[in-house]
Protein backbone atom coordinates (compact mmCIF):
# COMPACT_ATOMS: atom_id res chain seq x y z
CA UNK A 1 0.00 0.00 0.00
CA UNK A 2 1.44 3.38 -1.04
CA UNK A 3 1.93 6.01 1.62
CA UNK A 4 -0.77 8.29 0.24
CA UNK A 5 -3.27 5.54 -0.60
CA UNK A 6 -6.10 5.63 1.93
CA UNK A 7 -8.49 3.07 0.36
CA UNK A 8 -7.22 -0.02 -1.42
CA UNK A 9 -8.99 -3.11 -2.67
CA UNK A 10 -7.26 -6.10 -4.24
CA UNK A 11 -9.37 -8.49 -6.33
CA UNK A 12 -12.36 -7.65 -4.19
CA UNK A 13 -15.25 -9.97 -5.06
CA UNK A 14 -18.77 -10.38 -3.74
CA UNK A 15 -21.00 -13.26 -4.78
CA UNK A 16 -24.65 -13.82 -3.92
CA UNK A 17 -25.04 -17.54 -4.72
CA UNK A 18 -24.01 -17.68 -8.40
CA UNK A 19 -24.44 -13.97 -9.05
CA UNK A 20 -21.25 -11.95 -8.90
CA UNK A 21 -22.17 -8.47 -7.67
CA UNK A 22 -18.55 -7.27 -7.53
CA UNK A 23 -15.85 -8.98 -9.54
CA UNK A 24 -12.11 -8.69 -8.84
CA UNK A 25 -12.23 -5.00 -8.03
CA UNK A 26 -8.84 -3.29 -7.76
CA UNK A 27 -9.27 0.22 -6.51
CA UNK A 28 -6.93 2.80 -5.04
CA UNK A 29 -8.08 6.11 -3.64
CA UNK A 30 -5.51 8.62 -2.50
CA UNK A 31 -5.71 10.72 0.61
CA UNK A 32 -7.49 14.02 0.14
CA UNK A 33 -9.01 13.29 -3.26
CA UNK A 34 -12.63 13.16 -4.37
CA UNK A 35 -13.21 9.94 -6.23
CA UNK A 36 -16.34 9.71 -8.36
CA UNK A 37 -17.67 6.17 -8.30
CA UNK A 38 -19.96 5.80 -11.31
CA UNK A 39 -22.11 3.11 -12.77
CA UNK A 40 -25.68 2.17 -13.58
CA UNK A 41 -28.10 0.76 -11.00
CA UNK A 42 -27.04 -2.70 -9.86
CA UNK A 43 -23.42 -2.17 -10.95
CA UNK A 44 -22.15 -3.07 -7.46
CA UNK A 45 -21.26 0.38 -6.11
CA UNK A 46 -23.24 0.12 -2.88
CA UNK A 47 -22.09 -3.45 -2.32
CA UNK A 48 -18.51 -2.21 -2.66
CA UNK A 49 -19.14 0.56 -0.13
CA UNK A 50 -20.63 -1.94 2.34
CA UNK A 51 -17.56 -4.16 1.95
CA UNK A 52 -15.27 -1.16 2.43
CA UNK A 53 -17.07 -0.46 5.70
CA UNK A 54 -16.92 -4.08 6.85
CA UNK A 55 -20.72 -4.37 6.85
CA UNK A 56 -20.67 -7.02 4.15
CA UNK A 57 -18.20 -9.86 4.02
CA UNK A 58 -16.31 -10.16 0.71
CA UNK A 59 -16.39 -13.51 -1.06
CA UNK A 60 -12.81 -12.95 -2.14
CA UNK A 61 -9.99 -10.41 -2.21
CA UNK A 62 -9.03 -7.88 0.39
CA UNK A 63 -9.80 -4.35 1.56
CA UNK A 64 -7.63 -1.89 3.41
CA UNK A 65 -8.84 1.42 4.81
CA UNK A 66 -5.91 3.46 6.15
CA UNK A 67 -4.07 0.16 6.30
CA UNK A 68 -6.83 -1.46 8.42
CA UNK A 69 -8.91 -4.49 7.50
CA UNK A 70 -12.57 -3.44 7.96
CA UNK A 71 -13.62 -6.95 8.94
CA UNK A 72 -11.03 -7.37 11.67
CA UNK A 73 -10.87 -3.76 12.79
CA UNK A 74 -14.49 -2.83 12.17
CA UNK A 75 -14.78 -0.34 15.01
CA UNK A 76 -11.56 1.48 14.14
CA UNK A 77 -12.52 1.71 10.46
CA UNK A 78 -16.01 2.98 11.27
CA UNK A 79 -14.48 5.59 13.51
CA UNK A 80 -12.61 7.17 10.57
CA UNK A 81 -15.23 6.61 7.87
CA UNK A 82 -18.51 8.47 7.64
CA UNK A 83 -21.12 6.74 5.49
CA UNK A 84 -24.25 8.35 4.11
CA UNK A 85 -26.39 5.67 2.44
CA UNK A 86 -28.62 6.27 -0.58
CA UNK A 87 -31.85 6.07 1.40
CA UNK A 88 -30.67 7.32 4.74
CA UNK A 89 -33.20 6.73 7.48
CA UNK A 90 -34.03 8.90 10.45
CA UNK A 91 -36.01 8.52 13.64
CA UNK A 92 -38.80 10.80 12.57
CA UNK A 93 -40.03 11.52 16.09
CA UNK A 94 -36.70 13.08 17.05
CA UNK A 95 -35.68 16.61 16.17
CA UNK A 96 -32.41 17.51 14.44
CA UNK A 97 -30.56 18.14 17.70
CA UNK A 98 -31.78 14.89 19.26
CA UNK A 99 -30.75 12.95 16.13
CA UNK A 100 -27.27 14.43 16.29
CA UNK A 101 -27.06 13.79 20.03
CA UNK A 102 -27.91 10.13 19.47
CA UNK A 103 -25.25 9.75 16.76
CA UNK A 104 -22.76 11.55 19.02
CA UNK A 105 -23.51 9.15 21.86
CA UNK A 106 -23.04 6.18 19.51
CA UNK A 107 -19.65 7.64 18.63
CA UNK A 108 -18.73 7.99 22.28
CA UNK A 109 -18.40 11.77 22.07
CA UNK A 110 -18.36 13.36 25.50
CA UNK A 111 -21.51 15.21 26.50
CA UNK A 112 -19.76 18.52 27.19
CA UNK A 113 -18.37 18.58 23.64
CA UNK A 114 -21.56 17.45 21.94
CA UNK A 115 -23.54 20.69 22.20
CA UNK A 116 -20.78 22.80 20.72
CA UNK A 117 -20.23 20.34 17.88
CA UNK A 118 -23.92 20.13 17.09
CA UNK A 119 -24.27 23.90 16.86
CA UNK A 120 -21.25 24.06 14.62
CA UNK A 121 -22.57 21.35 12.31
CA UNK A 122 -26.08 22.75 12.13
CA UNK A 123 -24.53 26.04 11.10
CA UNK A 124 -22.40 24.30 8.48
CA UNK A 125 -25.33 22.46 6.86
CA UNK A 126 -27.72 25.37 7.26
CA UNK A 127 -30.20 23.82 9.64
CA UNK A 128 -29.91 26.20 12.60
CA UNK A 129 -33.46 27.49 12.09
CA UNK A 130 -34.82 23.94 12.05
CA UNK A 131 -32.77 22.57 14.92
CA UNK A 132 -35.80 21.74 17.04
CA UNK A 133 -38.12 20.68 14.25
CA UNK A 134 -39.08 16.99 14.07
CA UNK A 135 -37.15 15.17 11.36
CA UNK A 136 -40.45 13.74 10.10
CA UNK A 137 -41.34 17.24 8.93
CA UNK A 138 -38.06 17.72 7.04
CA UNK A 139 -37.86 17.86 3.25
CA UNK A 140 -35.57 15.41 1.46
CA UNK A 141 -32.91 18.09 1.03
CA UNK A 142 -33.01 18.93 4.73
CA UNK A 143 -32.73 15.26 5.60
CA UNK A 144 -29.69 14.90 3.37
CA UNK A 145 -28.08 17.89 5.05
CA UNK A 146 -28.85 16.44 8.46
CA UNK A 147 -27.37 13.15 7.25
CA UNK A 148 -24.15 14.98 6.36
CA UNK A 149 -24.09 16.60 9.79
CA UNK A 150 -24.50 13.15 11.34
CA UNK A 151 -21.56 11.69 9.45
CA UNK A 152 -19.41 14.73 10.19
CA UNK A 153 -19.98 14.63 13.94
CA UNK A 154 -17.31 11.96 14.36
CA UNK A 155 -14.82 14.10 12.37
CA UNK A 156 -14.13 11.42 9.78
CA UNK A 157 -11.13 11.43 7.46
CA UNK A 158 -13.06 9.56 4.75
CA UNK A 159 -16.62 10.06 3.51
CA UNK A 160 -18.64 7.50 1.56
CA UNK A 161 -21.56 9.26 -0.07
CA UNK A 162 -24.09 7.15 -1.92
CA UNK A 163 -26.36 9.10 -4.29
CA UNK A 164 -26.07 12.22 -2.20
CA UNK A 165 -28.21 14.43 -4.41
CA UNK A 166 -30.83 11.91 -5.48
CA UNK A 167 -34.29 13.47 -5.58
CA UNK A 168 -33.10 16.97 -4.75
CA UNK A 169 -33.93 20.12 -6.65
CA UNK A 170 -31.00 21.55 -8.70
CA UNK A 171 -30.34 24.37 -6.26
CA UNK A 172 -30.33 22.06 -3.23
CA UNK A 173 -28.13 19.55 -5.03
CA UNK A 174 -25.65 22.25 -5.97
CA UNK A 175 -25.47 23.48 -2.38
CA UNK A 176 -24.69 19.99 -1.16
CA UNK A 177 -22.06 19.38 -3.81
CA UNK A 178 -20.40 22.68 -2.93
CA UNK A 179 -20.51 21.72 0.74
CA UNK A 180 -18.75 18.43 0.02
CA UNK A 181 -16.18 20.24 -2.09
CA UNK A 182 -15.47 22.73 0.68
CA UNK A 183 -15.16 19.92 3.25
CA UNK A 184 -12.62 18.26 0.98
CA UNK A 185 -10.70 21.50 0.51
CA UNK A 186 -10.84 22.82 4.08
CA UNK A 187 -10.70 19.67 6.16
CA UNK A 188 -8.84 17.46 3.66
CA UNK A 189 -11.53 14.79 3.87
CA UNK A 190 -11.22 12.05 1.27
CA UNK A 191 -14.54 11.52 -0.50
CA UNK A 192 -15.85 8.48 -2.36
CA UNK A 193 -18.87 9.80 -4.19
CA UNK A 194 -21.34 7.40 -5.84
CA UNK A 195 -23.67 9.23 -8.14
CA UNK A 196 -25.70 9.06 -11.33
CA UNK A 197 -25.43 12.80 -11.74
CA UNK A 198 -22.35 12.92 -13.93
CA UNK A 199 -22.37 16.69 -14.21
CA UNK A 200 -22.02 17.06 -10.45
CA UNK A 201 -19.31 14.40 -10.26
CA UNK A 202 -17.35 16.13 -13.02
CA UNK A 203 -17.62 19.40 -11.13
CA UNK A 204 -15.81 18.23 -8.01
CA UNK A 205 -14.05 14.90 -8.65
CA UNK A 206 -10.29 14.53 -9.04
CA UNK A 207 -10.63 11.03 -10.47
CA UNK A 208 -13.48 8.75 -11.45
CA UNK A 209 -14.07 5.02 -11.75
CA UNK A 210 -16.74 3.50 -13.96
CA UNK A 211 -18.20 0.25 -12.75
CA UNK A 212 -20.51 -1.85 -14.90
CA UNK A 213 -21.83 -5.31 -14.03
CA UNK A 214 -19.56 -5.58 -11.01
CA UNK A 215 -16.39 -4.78 -12.96
CA UNK A 216 -14.36 -1.60 -12.97
CA UNK A 217 -14.15 -0.82 -16.68
CA UNK A 218 -12.32 2.48 -16.41
CA UNK A 219 -10.46 4.48 -13.80
CA UNK A 220 -8.54 7.74 -13.93
CA UNK A 221 -8.90 11.47 -14.34
CA UNK A 222 -11.60 12.68 -16.68
CA UNK A 223 -8.94 13.97 -19.11
CA UNK A 224 -7.12 10.64 -19.19
CA UNK A 225 -10.35 8.73 -19.79
CA UNK A 226 -11.30 11.11 -22.59
CA UNK A 227 -7.89 10.59 -24.18
CA UNK A 228 -8.28 6.83 -23.88
CA UNK A 229 -11.67 6.84 -25.58
CA UNK A 230 -11.49 9.69 -28.03
CA UNK A 231 -7.78 10.34 -28.46
CA UNK A 232 -6.11 13.74 -28.31
CA UNK A 233 -8.14 16.50 -29.90
CA UNK A 234 -9.34 20.05 -29.61
CA UNK A 235 -12.73 19.14 -28.13
CA UNK A 236 -13.20 18.88 -24.36
CA UNK A 237 -15.40 15.91 -23.61
CA UNK A 238 -17.92 15.80 -20.81
CA UNK A 239 -18.00 12.96 -18.30
CA UNK A 240 -21.41 12.02 -19.67
CA UNK A 241 -20.01 11.45 -23.16
CA UNK A 242 -17.13 9.40 -21.78
CA UNK A 243 -19.44 7.37 -19.55
CA UNK A 244 -21.84 6.59 -22.39
CA UNK A 245 -18.97 5.48 -24.59
CA UNK A 246 -17.84 2.96 -21.95
CA UNK A 247 -21.38 1.92 -21.20
CA UNK A 248 -22.23 1.20 -24.85
CA UNK A 249 -18.98 -0.71 -25.27
CA UNK A 250 -19.89 -3.11 -22.44
CA UNK B 1 -19.84 -0.11 26.00
CA UNK B 2 -20.78 3.44 24.97
CA UNK B 3 -22.58 2.04 21.90
CA UNK B 4 -24.54 -0.46 23.96
CA UNK B 5 -25.50 2.18 26.50
CA UNK B 6 -26.55 4.63 23.77
CA UNK B 7 -28.80 2.05 22.07
CA UNK B 8 -30.17 0.93 25.45
CA UNK B 9 -30.99 4.49 26.48
CA UNK B 10 -32.66 5.32 23.17
CA UNK B 11 -34.75 2.14 23.23
CA UNK B 12 -35.79 2.69 26.82
CA UNK B 13 -36.89 6.25 26.01
CA UNK B 14 -38.80 4.94 22.99
CA UNK B 15 -40.59 2.29 25.04
CA UNK B 16 -41.61 4.63 27.82
CA UNK B 17 -42.76 7.39 25.50
CA UNK B 18 -44.67 5.18 23.08
CA UNK B 19 -48.47 5.08 23.12
CA UNK B 20 -48.17 1.33 22.72
CA UNK B 21 -46.48 1.02 26.10
CA UNK B 22 -48.78 3.48 27.85
CA UNK B 23 -51.89 1.66 26.61
CA UNK B 24 -50.44 -1.74 27.53
CA UNK B 25 -49.39 -0.54 30.97
CA UNK B 26 -52.77 1.03 31.63
CA UNK B 27 -54.56 -2.15 30.54
CA UNK B 28 -52.43 -4.47 32.64
CA UNK B 29 -52.50 -2.16 35.65
CA UNK B 30 -56.28 -1.92 35.41
CA UNK B 31 -56.82 -5.68 35.17
CA UNK B 32 -54.32 -6.35 37.98
CA UNK B 33 -56.02 -3.74 40.10
CA UNK B 34 -59.45 -5.26 39.53
CA UNK B 35 -58.13 -8.77 40.15
CA UNK B 36 -56.45 -7.86 43.42
CA UNK B 37 -59.47 -5.80 44.47
CA UNK B 38 -61.71 -8.81 43.97
CA UNK B 39 -59.21 -11.00 45.83
CA UNK B 40 -59.05 -8.42 48.63
CA UNK B 41 -62.82 -8.23 48.94
CA UNK B 42 -62.99 -12.01 49.01
CA UNK B 43 -60.35 -12.09 51.76
CA UNK B 44 -62.15 -9.41 53.77
CA UNK B 45 -65.38 -11.41 53.66
CA UNK B 46 -63.58 -14.46 54.99
CA UNK B 47 -61.55 -12.80 57.73
CA UNK B 48 -62.00 -15.73 60.09
CA UNK B 49 -60.48 -18.21 57.69
CA UNK B 50 -57.83 -15.65 56.88
CA UNK B 51 -56.75 -15.50 60.50
CA UNK B 52 -55.72 -19.13 60.25
CA UNK B 53 -53.68 -18.58 57.13
CA UNK B 54 -49.94 -18.20 57.60
CA UNK B 55 -49.35 -16.04 54.52
CA UNK B 56 -52.50 -13.97 53.90
CA UNK B 57 -50.67 -11.26 51.99
CA UNK B 58 -49.61 -13.62 49.20
CA UNK B 59 -53.26 -14.55 48.69
CA UNK B 60 -53.70 -11.18 46.98
CA UNK B 61 -51.66 -12.65 44.12
CA UNK B 62 -52.76 -16.26 44.23
CA UNK B 63 -56.48 -16.24 45.02
CA UNK B 64 -58.77 -15.77 42.04
CA UNK B 65 -60.97 -12.71 42.06
CA UNK B 66 -63.93 -12.80 39.71
CA UNK B 67 -62.23 -14.74 36.95
CA UNK B 68 -58.56 -15.35 37.59
CA UNK B 69 -55.73 -14.64 39.99
CA UNK B 70 -52.89 -12.22 39.35
CA UNK B 71 -50.58 -15.20 38.66
CA UNK B 72 -52.96 -16.65 36.09
CA UNK B 73 -53.39 -13.26 34.47
CA UNK B 74 -49.63 -12.76 34.03
CA UNK B 75 -49.27 -16.34 32.79
CA UNK B 76 -51.91 -15.82 30.08
CA UNK B 77 -51.42 -12.22 29.04
CA UNK B 78 -47.89 -11.41 30.24
CA UNK B 79 -46.41 -12.76 26.98
CA UNK B 80 -48.24 -10.00 25.11
CA UNK B 81 -46.03 -7.43 26.86
CA UNK B 82 -42.89 -9.14 25.56
CA UNK B 83 -44.33 -9.60 22.08
CA UNK B 84 -45.53 -6.02 21.79
CA UNK B 85 -42.19 -4.63 22.96
CA UNK B 86 -40.11 -6.60 20.46
CA UNK B 87 -42.02 -7.64 17.36
CA UNK B 88 -40.71 -4.72 15.26
CA UNK B 89 -37.40 -3.99 16.95
CA UNK B 90 -35.10 -4.94 14.07
CA UNK B 91 -37.30 -4.96 10.98
CA UNK B 92 -38.59 -1.46 11.69
CA UNK B 93 -35.01 -0.19 11.78
CA UNK B 94 -34.41 -2.01 8.51
CA UNK B 95 -37.58 -0.63 6.90
CA UNK B 96 -36.92 2.98 7.87
CA UNK B 97 -33.26 2.76 6.83
CA UNK B 98 -31.81 3.40 10.26
CA UNK B 99 -30.24 -0.03 10.73
CA UNK B 100 -27.46 0.61 8.23
CA UNK B 101 -26.87 3.99 9.84
CA UNK B 102 -26.64 2.37 13.27
CA UNK B 103 -24.21 -0.35 12.27
CA UNK B 104 -22.01 2.06 10.33
CA UNK B 105 -21.27 3.87 13.59
CA UNK B 106 -18.17 2.79 15.55
CA UNK B 107 -20.01 0.27 17.69
CA UNK B 108 -19.98 -3.51 17.64
CA UNK B 109 -22.94 -4.92 15.79
CA UNK B 110 -24.08 -6.87 18.85
CA UNK B 111 -24.52 -3.58 20.73
CA UNK B 112 -27.69 -3.06 18.68
CA UNK B 113 -29.37 -6.33 19.63
CA UNK B 114 -28.01 -6.34 23.19
CA UNK B 115 -29.20 -2.78 23.74
CA UNK B 116 -32.66 -3.57 22.39
CA UNK B 117 -33.03 -6.74 24.44
CA UNK B 118 -31.77 -5.15 27.66
CA UNK B 119 -34.04 -2.14 27.18
CA UNK B 120 -36.98 -4.51 26.71
CA UNK B 121 -36.05 -6.44 29.86
CA UNK B 122 -35.68 -3.18 31.80
CA UNK B 123 -39.11 -2.04 30.60
CA UNK B 124 -40.67 -5.36 31.59
CA UNK B 125 -38.98 -5.16 35.00
CA UNK B 126 -40.23 -1.63 35.63
CA UNK B 127 -43.73 -2.55 34.51
CA UNK B 128 -44.01 -5.69 36.64
CA UNK B 129 -42.34 -4.20 39.70
CA UNK B 130 -44.61 -1.19 39.68
CA UNK B 131 -47.70 -3.39 39.30
CA UNK B 132 -46.62 -5.67 42.15
CA UNK B 133 -45.91 -2.61 44.31
CA UNK B 134 -49.26 -1.04 43.49
CA UNK B 135 -51.10 -4.28 44.31
CA UNK B 136 -49.12 -4.64 47.53
CA UNK B 137 -49.93 -1.10 48.61
CA UNK B 138 -53.52 -1.57 47.64
CA UNK B 139 -53.65 -4.85 49.55
CA UNK B 140 -52.21 -3.20 52.64
CA UNK B 141 -54.91 -0.59 52.56
CA UNK B 142 -57.74 -2.96 51.72
CA UNK B 143 -56.99 -5.99 53.87
CA UNK B 144 -54.81 -4.35 56.49
CA UNK B 145 -52.29 -7.18 56.54
CA UNK B 146 -48.59 -6.33 56.60
CA UNK B 147 -46.37 -8.71 54.63
CA UNK B 148 -43.62 -10.55 56.49
CA UNK B 149 -40.03 -10.92 55.34
CA UNK B 150 -40.73 -14.39 53.94
CA UNK B 151 -43.62 -13.02 51.89
CA UNK B 152 -41.50 -10.16 50.54
CA UNK B 153 -38.79 -12.62 49.48
CA UNK B 154 -41.37 -14.83 47.81
CA UNK B 155 -42.74 -11.82 45.92
CA UNK B 156 -39.23 -10.94 44.77
CA UNK B 157 -38.66 -14.47 43.45
CA UNK B 158 -42.08 -14.36 41.80
CA UNK B 159 -41.11 -11.07 40.18
CA UNK B 160 -37.83 -12.51 38.94
CA UNK B 161 -39.51 -15.57 37.40
CA UNK B 162 -42.12 -13.33 35.78
CA UNK B 163 -39.42 -11.11 34.28
CA UNK B 164 -37.68 -14.13 32.78
CA UNK B 165 -40.98 -15.52 31.49
CA UNK B 166 -41.94 -12.31 29.71
CA UNK B 167 -38.34 -11.81 28.53
CA UNK B 168 -38.60 -15.19 26.80
CA UNK B 169 -41.46 -13.80 24.73
CA UNK B 170 -39.49 -10.63 24.12
CA UNK B 171 -36.67 -12.80 22.78
CA UNK B 172 -39.09 -14.67 20.53
CA UNK B 173 -40.49 -11.45 19.09
CA UNK B 174 -37.01 -10.01 18.52
CA UNK B 175 -36.03 -13.24 16.77
CA UNK B 176 -39.04 -12.95 14.45
CA UNK B 177 -38.27 -9.30 13.81
CA UNK B 178 -34.85 -10.43 12.56
CA UNK B 179 -36.23 -13.31 10.48
CA UNK B 180 -39.12 -11.49 8.84
CA UNK B 181 -38.78 -8.30 6.84
CA UNK B 182 -42.45 -7.37 7.21
CA UNK B 183 -43.49 -5.91 10.55
CA UNK B 184 -46.99 -7.36 10.23
CA UNK B 185 -45.54 -10.80 9.45
CA UNK B 186 -43.34 -10.83 12.52
CA UNK B 187 -46.23 -9.65 14.71
CA UNK B 188 -48.48 -12.35 13.32
CA UNK B 189 -45.85 -15.06 13.70
CA UNK B 190 -45.20 -14.04 17.31
CA UNK B 191 -48.88 -14.09 18.21
CA UNK B 192 -49.37 -17.42 16.42
CA UNK B 193 -46.54 -18.99 18.42
CA UNK B 194 -47.95 -17.54 21.64
CA UNK B 195 -51.38 -19.03 20.91
CA UNK B 196 -49.84 -22.36 19.96
CA UNK B 197 -47.55 -22.67 22.98
CA UNK B 198 -50.02 -21.29 25.49
CA UNK B 199 -53.30 -22.84 24.40
CA UNK B 200 -52.81 -25.65 21.93
CA UNK B 201 -50.06 -27.50 23.77
CA UNK B 202 -52.51 -28.53 26.50
CA UNK B 203 -54.85 -29.94 23.83
CA UNK B 204 -51.92 -31.69 22.19
CA UNK B 205 -50.88 -33.11 25.57
CA UNK B 206 -54.37 -34.52 26.05
CA UNK B 207 -54.37 -36.08 22.60
CA UNK B 208 -50.90 -37.57 23.11
CA UNK B 209 -51.79 -38.94 26.54
CA UNK B 210 -55.03 -40.50 25.30
CA UNK B 211 -53.26 -42.01 22.32
CA UNK B 212 -50.56 -43.68 24.44
CA UNK B 213 -52.61 -44.51 27.55
CA UNK B 214 -56.34 -44.13 26.88
CA UNK B 215 -58.17 -43.27 30.09
CA UNK B 216 -61.90 -43.45 29.59
CA UNK B 217 -63.96 -41.65 32.22
CA UNK B 218 -67.09 -43.66 31.32
CA UNK B 219 -65.53 -47.08 31.77
CA UNK B 220 -63.40 -48.16 34.64
CA UNK B 221 -59.79 -47.70 33.77
CA UNK B 222 -56.91 -49.24 35.67
CA UNK B 223 -55.24 -46.82 38.10
CA UNK B 224 -51.86 -47.42 36.43
CA UNK B 225 -53.29 -46.33 33.10
CA UNK B 226 -54.74 -43.16 34.66
CA UNK B 227 -51.39 -42.36 36.27
CA UNK B 228 -49.59 -43.01 32.97
CA UNK B 229 -52.10 -40.83 31.15
CA UNK B 230 -51.62 -38.01 33.67
CA UNK B 231 -47.84 -38.34 33.54
CA UNK B 232 -47.76 -38.08 29.74
CA UNK B 233 -50.13 -35.13 29.85
CA UNK B 234 -48.03 -33.30 32.41
CA UNK B 235 -44.76 -34.06 30.61
CA UNK B 236 -46.01 -32.93 27.19
CA UNK B 237 -47.61 -29.80 28.62
CA UNK B 238 -44.22 -28.77 30.05
CA UNK B 239 -43.26 -27.78 26.47
CA UNK B 240 -45.43 -24.73 27.08
CA UNK B 241 -43.58 -21.87 28.81
CA UNK B 242 -46.92 -20.88 30.29
CA UNK B 243 -47.19 -24.21 32.11
CA UNK B 244 -43.59 -23.94 33.33
CA UNK B 245 -44.26 -20.45 34.60
CA UNK B 246 -47.61 -21.26 36.20
CA UNK B 247 -46.25 -24.27 38.06
CA UNK B 248 -43.16 -22.38 39.24
CA UNK B 249 -45.04 -19.32 40.47
CA UNK B 250 -47.90 -21.24 42.10
CA UNK B 251 -45.41 -23.04 44.32
CA UNK B 252 -43.45 -19.87 45.09
CA UNK B 253 -46.50 -17.79 45.96
CA UNK B 254 -48.32 -20.53 47.87
CA UNK B 255 -46.05 -22.05 50.58
CA UNK B 256 -48.70 -24.65 51.42
CA UNK B 257 -48.30 -26.27 48.01
CA UNK B 258 -45.65 -28.93 48.11
CA UNK B 259 -45.67 -30.42 44.65
CA UNK B 260 -46.13 -29.31 41.07
CA UNK B 261 -47.87 -32.57 40.17
CA UNK B 262 -51.46 -33.57 40.85
CA UNK B 263 -52.52 -35.62 43.89
CA UNK B 264 -53.08 -38.69 41.71
CA UNK B 265 -49.43 -38.53 40.67
CA UNK B 266 -48.13 -38.58 44.25
CA UNK B 267 -46.17 -41.62 45.27
CA UNK B 268 -46.98 -43.36 48.61
CA UNK B 269 -44.06 -41.69 50.43
CA UNK B 270 -45.01 -38.30 49.10
CA UNK B 271 -48.62 -38.81 50.21
CA UNK B 272 -47.45 -39.90 53.66
CA UNK B 273 -45.17 -36.88 53.99
CA UNK B 274 -47.79 -34.39 52.96
CA UNK B 275 -50.35 -35.86 55.38
CA UNK B 276 -47.88 -35.93 58.28
CA UNK B 277 -46.30 -32.51 57.77
CA UNK B 278 -48.88 -29.77 57.49
CA UNK B 279 -46.42 -26.90 57.88
CA UNK B 280 -45.76 -24.62 54.93
CA UNK B 281 -42.55 -24.96 52.96
CA UNK B 282 -39.76 -22.48 53.46
CA UNK B 283 -38.80 -20.37 50.47
CA UNK B 284 -35.69 -22.48 49.92
CA UNK B 285 -37.76 -25.67 49.89
CA UNK B 286 -40.30 -24.16 47.50
CA UNK B 287 -37.46 -23.13 45.20
CA UNK B 288 -36.06 -26.67 45.25
CA UNK B 289 -39.49 -28.03 44.24
CA UNK B 290 -39.66 -25.71 41.20
CA UNK B 291 -35.95 -25.62 40.46
CA UNK B 292 -36.36 -27.60 37.19
CA UNK B 293 -39.13 -25.28 36.04
CA UNK B 294 -37.18 -22.14 36.90
CA UNK B 295 -34.03 -23.47 35.24
CA UNK B 296 -35.98 -24.42 32.12
CA UNK B 297 -37.56 -20.96 31.93
CA UNK B 298 -34.21 -19.20 32.29
CA UNK B 299 -32.62 -21.59 29.79
CA UNK B 300 -35.25 -21.11 27.06
CA UNK B 301 -35.02 -17.32 27.52
CA UNK B 302 -31.25 -17.37 27.10
CA UNK B 303 -31.36 -19.85 24.20
CA UNK B 304 -33.93 -17.74 22.41
CA UNK B 305 -31.83 -14.61 22.82
CA UNK B 306 -28.68 -16.47 21.77
CA UNK B 307 -30.36 -17.57 18.52
CA UNK B 308 -31.48 -13.98 17.83
CA UNK B 309 -27.97 -12.78 18.55
CA UNK B 310 -26.32 -15.25 16.18
CA UNK B 311 -28.82 -14.74 13.36
CA UNK B 312 -28.48 -10.96 13.62
CA UNK B 313 -24.69 -11.05 13.59
CA UNK B 314 -24.61 -13.41 10.61
CA UNK B 315 -27.17 -11.46 8.60
CA UNK B 316 -25.97 -9.48 5.60
CA UNK B 317 -26.57 -5.74 5.88
CA UNK B 318 -28.23 -4.35 2.75
CA UNK B 319 -29.36 -0.80 2.13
Amino acid sequence: MDADTIIETVNLTKKYNQYEAVSNLNLKVKEGEIFGFLGPNGAGKTTTLLMLLGLSQPSGGSVKICGLDPLRKAKEVKRIVGYLPENVGFYEDLDAVQSLEYVASLNGIQKNKTEEKINELLELVGLVQDAHKKVGAFSRGMKQRLGIAEVLIKEPSILFLDELTLGLDPEGALRLIDLIHSLNQDKKITVLLCSHNLHQVQRISNRVGIMINGKMVAEGTITSLAKEKFGVGEKEYSLEEIYMEYFQEV
Amino acid sequence: MSGLFAVFKKELCDHFSSYRFVILFALIAMVSFITSYMAGIHMKENLEALAKTRFPFLMLFSSPGALFSMIQFVAFFGPLIGLILGFDSINRERAQGTLVKLVSQPIYRDAVINGKFLAGVATISVLLTSIVLVISGFGLALVGVVPGIEEIWRLLVYLLISIFYISFWLGISILFSIFFKGIATSALASVALWIFLSFFISLGAEVAANAVAPADSQNQTKPEIIVKNMRIKETVSLISPMVLYSKATEIIIDPMRKTTGSIIMMGPMEELLSSRFQNPLTLGQSMIVVFPHMTALIAITLICFAISYLVFLKQEIRT
